[in-house]
């Protein structure tokens, strides 16, 4: 049902297009041969085009052409690598040509939205990172590839386990509550920034040896096209295509690699922690008897050096004049937690034929993606932490079932005196590890078909229309069986079996038009660009949970819901004197997620460039090959701000049956009526840029710098209600602003380009300041902030705040007091108001998650066919809360009355807390660091079997070191609070890539 | 070129169809049949009927799925968050009749009478009494007669509902009297006010009764409940609403400074002459099936297949299990061993031998409290269960079916007597003979009973304690006895000292919580705080 609806609405626009086929005129057949000037060689696939017009045809195998053309046109025969050559026909019907060889590069082209741009001619901030530049190594994730590799770009991994998901900062993100998350488009295809169930991250769809560039497009010049989506920036992916220009290619791309654990926390072993026990419970003997006398060491068990593979094939080439990639992927990665795993299948396909002599050129593009998962439970890794280090792995006598069956299978529970495990107790990691099973399998496809259509009869008119589907389908469970002592439950059946599932399907229409004309009579370019957009979400899901037994049912929810997106859209690019460059957008955005009266918002840009390297004064200065300065203004929107598509309507929802009241014999679902906001829209954000472009000494050093102000309004909060006024006490409705500002740098060395040996050295940095300015509706100098950054341990406790003036994320804590050998003193912190107590007044804004400065490096040696390669990032400034810590280095903690012990870390010996004390600045630590990503050696075979052949063989070493002050696992953690993080190992990598 | 307009026009036209039908696609409405707009809530009375479920469930569960998930109230762990649980909190633990081993952050503070206005359990508290009121006011707004006929909602039906708007009426005064017996002076909205983001008044204690009390009579004169015991289980007849008049004219004195002892009296007797009796075996009231026992006159009911919730009866059963007890006893899958009572509390009976009301486990406790932290330190608590009365266990070990008791006919009786005592209009041989009753009951037969002599205030808080303890009156019990702040009456740990120590005036009302403090300007924090 969904596909017709997308068709019924492509009728109007293939209406238009054929509206244009009218062109006639007086012609004459003109024919000939192209050959290379120098070897005299024919050159097939070279383009002839009408000057003027978009009639044209290309040379075939022999370098022989034929075109109609009228008696006065000229013809402009060009080809990549050779110098274009514009000809008169003057009436001549034989015209054979020789093209010279060009010597310079072939001019760089970027994607923007809706179209492409020379390099030079850009006026966004446009950062593109192309195949070339990509990571290398064992890479699941297709936006690790772009790690560090583009200024503004932040790009952390949610974690060591496979497939994990990542979080993508483009300039410190403008939003507080809303997704920070940036517009990912694949191929023309916005693609839904919602997660899949059962996939942590989206974008493993792509398989990264498919991917041919990034493009990222930073200020709000650039994006501002993609309107009510783009305040967070826009990330434009290209998947590699075939040519004609290249004969049939085979790859195939193979690595292995072994996954390793770098560090451990530091807790106590079970000499120590006996003796610290047994000193501090000298006189609870219903503690001492707890003390086991093993010694094992959780952490070690539960984490073990894993082994991935990864297998890519494509072929691409042309079949019959129709270019075409065809690639199969798989990959089957092991995480060095036990029992993680994910294997991936990818298959894609992509054809580029071109019709009416290639008038219309057709791209269509299907990728699909089986995806397995088996995800460990990671409190495995917090419960291995404050397991009792003396007791051992598995147990003497363990409990067991009525049936007979033990208790976690044996491995050590704690128990009480029935034998039956103590609910609140540790649980074993390896029992969490080996008894639950947590599986998914999902089902993706992604496609599109594109025309571009260059209107005939009207010269400089392209077409353009885009069609997109993005279905995806998955399932999973998680079954815990009986005897798992965390869902224990003899009399009336424990144990967990979960199901889930979901279904998305998204489609996009796009339809616009490209118009681009010399007007030479004002030594002017202008280009126009006008659009419609429309694109549907809808998904539909379900989770059920029942014991093993399933007699009892514990949650049987479904929900559907959808959302439309509807959009008008323009840009105007002017160039004058080919120096003088404008562009302007406008974009009018609807989407049904706000109410009508909020529905419609307004984005325009515009940007000015100037390329100073082509003024009389510049113009004989060898060493400044380009010099461009850039200002660019533009507003964008962010919708993704709750995860409800229905904000603002007065809802009700009706009970589970586990929820129900009792009048008289019946139970009763209640309904309950949800706080809404009926005035909510989205975030805007508006940016100003400016920035400088150069390349310098022969394109040798180039790069850019850029400096940034950007401010949201209308933030989306999630703000205290008065109590009374609301059905909640908590709303989320558009109140704060926040700004952020800052300036990138970026430069590119080749410091030396020799034929047989090259080095190439590359950097970025860039340093944001974040700052809320605005939180409340008036202006309360009371109002603190909204708490937000839970932590493990505490009724809703809160690490972090939001307040006005300081930046998002900052740690809320008190100030703690040291003793003269700098042990923190329990309980006693500075108070900072002066009254006498400790309240929370006291508290202080301190430091904050995000780094303020952030940046990468990366140096590339070529020696005649041996290639090294190391980069790295750098981020500094941010700061982690070690939760690990603040929940495990209490000693009264270590005994619990209902019968069980727990571990503690050697931070012990530095606090000696006996109780908890969440709230100290002491647990926020300095987390800045340096983290060599890749280090790689390769060696390259050329020539193995015939002149296009050729294999490399290379190896590298992943998350070689890090170099940081924070004693946790990991110093890069998004979220600024460290609790049960899946760490990040070191990876060793053997591939090969051959091209055949 | 005629043509060609023409062809043109038909096609732009074609076109300008095709976009618009593209801009309607914008309208849309929920896919999800669970979500309902309000269109389709209230178009008749099973609609009515299930928003009154709402307004009970609010003092039992936690959100909409059992035991939690989708949550009333945001920002707190969704077992903190119960209605119960919290004032169970506020009520007992900072009280002798209960201490707490757990630390979670504020819970202590409980123990040792040293909250703050950050402290996050009385602003749980504070949030969950203010749900439940504006939940109260939809409802009533929503069921005005002017809506009702709007709707078309006449006869029986209407009649129906009728009897729930009163209903949820009373369970707004309920709230409101929490309310201002916890926190003082307090913001205030009705049905009046509409929903969105505005700042209330605050009005004072004084003014908040007032209102409560002519909300009650305005509902027992012109409203619709029903009489006592002729309702449905699980919903409030007349004999609650003059509990709530009872309890609210028993400390007038406290709340407005204006004793009105011979309007407790009254209400108080109304109640005992009705329908209600004393059920025989005080243990049963506090069972599994205690839906069956006598004497309940409000309860709040749970069921461990249709009701679960982390907080609530759950947590109080759960809780106080651990030691020696075994779970099996309690019809539980295992105790988290928190909460017991003060030796104080243990030494209002003077024969726990006999007097049936004294269901502690001692066995591995001690009755001293040297270290809170420990669970064997204090008796241990048996009074309830998820057990039934036939000695089976209720229906799920993880969920309780265990009721609670909000308010009982033997208060009725002990309130009676005491408003008797403070007003000195005489009645005290009745009174003497509905203490007498509760005795009996209590000790199987009269060789406890007390004479008219021995019918003093000190012997009534003391009853009260014996009767009454851990079901939520004992913290307004104190304050109305002048025993709560001050050092006349010390309990272990109370001002966080364990032999117990003076705590400050101030601290009979608990702060506003800094959040509304700071979300509504309207509102001066409580003095001390």
């Amino acid at each position: 049902m969904k596909m017709t609806n997308l068709l019924k609405k492509s009728i109007p626009i293939i209406a238009l297009v054929f509206l244009s086929f009218t062109a006639f005129s007086q012609n004459i057949a003109v024919e000939g041969q192209v050959t290379d000037a120098e070897s005299g060689e024919p050159l097939p696939g070279v383009s002839i085009v009408e000057k003027g017009t978009q009639n044209g045809t290309s040379s075939d195998m022999d370098g022989n052409y034929q075109i109609s053309v009228p008696e006065d046109a000229t013809l402009v025969f060009s080809f990549v690598g050779y110098q274009a050559q514009e000809i008169p026909v003057n009436g001549r019907t034989t015209l054979n040509v020789q093209l010279q060889q060009q010597v310079q590069e072939m001019e760089e082209v970027v994607v923007i939205g809706y179209g492409q741009v020379r390099k030079e001619d850009a006026t966004g901030s446009v950062s593109k990172v192309t195949a070339d530049d990509f990571e290398e190594g064992a890479i699941t994730s297709p936006e690790e590839l772009l790690s560090g590799k583009a200024s503004g770009v932040q790009i952390t991994s949610g974690g060591g386990a496979p497939g994990s998901g990542t979080t993508i900062r483009i300039r410190g993100g403008s939003s507080m509550s809303a997704s920070n998350a940036p517009l990912i488009v694949i191929d023309g295809v916005p693609i839904d920034n919602q997660g899949i169930d059962g996939m942590r991250n989206p974008l493993n769809t792509l398989n990264p040896g498919d991917i041919e560039s990034f493009t990222v497009l930073k200020d709000a010049s650039a994006t501002a096209i993609y309107g009510s989506r783009a305040s967070n920036g826009v990330i434009i992916i290209e998947t590699k295509e075939g040519s004609v220009d290249r004969p049939m290619q085979v790859s195939y791309q193979g690595k292995v690699s072994l996954d390793t654990r770098t560090n451990e926390i530091d807790v106590l072993g079970a000499d120590e922690y006996k003796t610290l026990f047994e000193d501090y419970y000298a006189d609870n003997q219903n503690a001492l008897d707890l003390i086991g006398d093993n010694s094992t060491d959780w952490q070690e068990q539960i984490f073990d050096p894993a082994m991935s593979h990864d297998h890519n094939l494509s072929v691409s080439g042309a079949a019959g004049g129709v270019p075409y990639r065809a690639s199969v992927g798989y990959n089957n990665s092991n995480g060095i937690l036990k029992t993680s795993n994910m294997e991936r299948t990818t298959a894609s396909i992509t054809a580029n034929p071109s019709f009416l002599d290639d008038r219309l050129q057709m791209d269509a593009n299907v990728k699909g993606l089986y995806i397995e998962n088996r995800f460990a439970n990671d409190g495995a890794i917090g419960a291995a932490v404050a397991y009792d280090p003396t007791q051992p792995v598995k147990m003497e006598n363990p409990g067991t079932m009525d049936d007979g069956t033990e208790i976690d299978n044996g491995y050590h529970t704690w128990l009480d005196n029935s034998g039956d495990p103590i609910p609140i107790a540790t649980t074993n990691p390896l029992a969490m590890l080996n008894l639950e099973q947590d599986r998914s399998f999902v089902k993706r496809s992604l496609g599109n078909v594109k025309f571009d259509y260059d209107v005939h009869g009207a010269p400089g008119l392209t077409a353009t229309l885009n069609m997109g589907y993005d279905y995806s389908e998955s399932e999973g469970y998680v079954f815990v069986p009986v005897q798992a002592s965390w869902e224990y439950d003899e009399q009336n059946g424990g144990g967990v079996d979960r199901d889930y599932g979901q279904t998305k399907r998204n489609e996009l229409l796009d339809f616009y038009l490209n118009y681009q004309k010399d007007l030479e009579s004002l030594d002017s370019r202008i280009s126009l660009m006008g659009g419609y957009s429309w694109q549907h979400f809808w998904r539909k899901g379900f989770t059920h949970q029942t014991n093993v037994a399933k007699t009892i049912t514990d949650q049987d929810t479904d929900y559907k819901t959808e959302n439309y997106l509807v959009s008008f859209f323009g840009r105007l690019n002017y160039t004058f004197k080919d120096k003088y460059l404008l562009t302007a957008t406008l974009r009018r955005d609807g989407s049904s997620r706000f109410a009508e009266d909020q529905r419609w918002g307004l984005f325009p840009s515009a940007a000015l460039a100037w390329q100073i390297h082509k003024e009389p004064f510049l113009e004989n200065v060898d060493a400044i090959n380009e010099l461009k300065l850039r200002v660019g203004y533009g507003v964008t929107g962010q919708q993704d701000i709750t995860d409800n598509d229905y904000p603002y309507l007065a809802r009700y929802t009706v009970s589970e049956n586990t929820a129900r009241y009792r009048f008289g014999d019946q139970w009763i679902n209640t309904i309950r009526p949800e706080g809404y906001d009926e005035n909510i829209k989205w975030e805007e954000t508006t940016t100003y840029n400016a920035a400088i472009d150069y390349s310098l000494l022969d394109n040798r050093i180039y790069g850019n710098l850029e400096v940034y102000y950007k401010e949201t309004d209308d933030m989306i909060n999630t703000v205290p209600v008065p109590a009374g006024t609301n059905f909640t006490n908590r709303i989320l409705t558009n109140v704060g602003s926040m700004k952020n500002q800052g300036f990138e740098f970026s430069v590119n060395g080749v410091a030396i380009s020799q034929e047989d040996f090259s080095w190439e050295i590359g950097l970025n940095a860039t340093y944001n300041e974040n700052e809320i300015t605005k939180l409340t509706s008036a202006n309360d100098p009371t109002y603190q902030g909204v708490e937000t950054g839970g932590i493990s341990g505490g009724v809703g406790s809160n690490i972090q705040i939001h307040s006005t003036g300081y930046p998002r994320n900052a740690f809320f804590v008190y100030e703690q007091v040291y003793n003269e050998s700098g042990d923190p003193v329990e309980g006693v912190y500075v108070d900072r108001n002066g009254d006498g107590q400790i309240t929370n007044e006291d508290k202080y804004r301190y430091k904050q998650a995000a780094p303020t400065v952030y940046g990468g490096f990366s140096t590339r040696l070529n020696y005649k066919n041996w290639d090294f390669r190391f980069s790295g990032r750098v981020n500094i400034g941010n700061y982690v809360y070690n939760n690990i810590e603040s929940n495990n280095n209490v000693l009264n903690q270590m005994y619990f009355s209902a019968g069980y012990l727990t571990n503690v870390t050697e931070g012990i010996y530095n606090t000696r807390f006996d109780n908890t004390q969440y709230m100290s600045d002491y647990y926020v630590r300095d987390a800045s660091f340096l983290r060599m990503d890749n280090i790689s050696l390769g060696y390259t075979f050329k020539d193995v079997m015939n002149q296009q052949t050729s294999v490399r063989v290379y190896t590298t070493v992943q998350n070689a070191f890090v170099i940081t002050p924070y004693e946790g696992l990991d110093p890069e953690i998004e979220s600024g609070i460290d609790n049960n993080f899946y760490p990040r190992p070191t990876t060793f990598v053997l591939g090969v890539s051959a091209n055949f | 070129m005629n043509i060609r307009y023409k062809i043109a026009s038909i096609l732009a036209m074609v076109i300008m169809l095709g976009f618009s039908s593209c801009t309607e696609d914008l309208n849309t409405e929920p896919l999800d049949d669970d979500v309902v707009t309000s269109a389709s809530v209230y178009e008749d009375a099973e609609g009515y009927q299930q928003v009154l479920g709402k307004c009970y469930a609010g003092l039992s569960l936690t959100g909409q799925q059992g035991p939690a998930g989708m949550p009333d109230i945001q920002g707190i762990d969704e077992g903190f968050s119960s209605y119960l649980r919290t004032m169970w909190t506020h009520q007992e633990l900072s009280t002798d009749e209960a201490v707490v081993a757990w630390s979670d952050p504020g819970l202590p503070n409980f123990n040792y009478n040293n909250w703050s206005a950050s402290n996050g359990w009385v602003k749980a508290m504070y949030n969950r009494i203010f749900y439940q009121i504006t939940l109260c006011n939809e409802f009533i707004r929503e069921s005005s007669d002017g809506k009702l006929s709007e709707r078309g909602i006449s006869g029986s039906d209407a009649d129906a509902v009728r009897t729930y708007r009163s209903e949820v009426r009373f369970l707004r005064a309920f709230s409101y009297w929490h309310a201002i017996d916890m926190f003082g002076n307090i913001p205030f909205v009705t049905e009046e006010d509409n929903v969105g983001a505005f700042q209330p008044p605050q009005r004072s204690r004084a003014e908040v009764f007032d209102y409560i009390e002519s909300e009650l009579l305005d509902v027992l004169e012109n409203g619709s409940l029903k009489d006592p015991k002729q309702n449905e289980y699980g919903r409030i007849d007349k004999a609650a609403a003059w509990m709530l008049l009872t309890k609210l004219y028993l400390n007038a004195e406290v709340y407005k400074g204006e004793p009105m002892y011979a309007e407790a009296m009254d209400y108080a007797e109304r109640v005992i002459n009705s329908a209600y009796q004393l059920d025989p075996n005080y243990e049963e009231l506090f069972l599994a099936d205690n839906h069956t026992a006598d004497g309940i006159i409000f309860p709040v009911v749970f069921d461990g297949n249709n009701s679960q919730t982390y907080g609530g009866m759950n947590f109080l059963i759960h809780a106080a299990v651990g030691g020696s007890m075994s779970a099996n006893d309690f019809g539980i899958d295992g105790g988290w061993a928190g909460i017991r009572v003060t030796p104080q509390l243990y030494n209002t009976f003077d024969d726990p031998a006999n007097d049936s009301r004294a269901m502690f486990h001692t066995d591995g406790q001690e009755l001293e409290i040297p270290d809170v932290t420990e669970f064997t330190n204090g008796y241990a608590v048996a009074k309830f269960k998820n057990i039934t009365s036939e000695g089976n266990a209720g229906s799920v070990p993880g969920f309780v079916d265990t009721d609670w008791p909000v308010f009982r006919l033997a208060d009725a009786y002990l309130m009676y007597a005491e408003a008797a005592l403070r007003s000195n209009t005489g009645n005290l041989g009745t009174a003497r003979d509905y203490v007498n009753e509760v005795r009996e009951r209590a000790y199987g037969n009269d060789s406890e009973n007390i004479t008219q002599g021995e019918l003093t205030l000190d012997f009534l808080i003391n009853e009260r304690a014996r009767e009454l303890y851990w079901e939520g009156h004992r913290r307004t019990d104190l304050i109305r006895f002048n025993m709560y702040a001050g050092d006349d009456y010390l309990w272990a740990w109370k001002g966080g000292v364990q032999e117990g120590s003076s705590i400050g005036e101030y601290l009979r009302v608990f702060p506003i919580p800094a959040s509304d403090i700071n979300s509504n300007s309207n509102l001066t924090q409580n003095t001390g705080y």
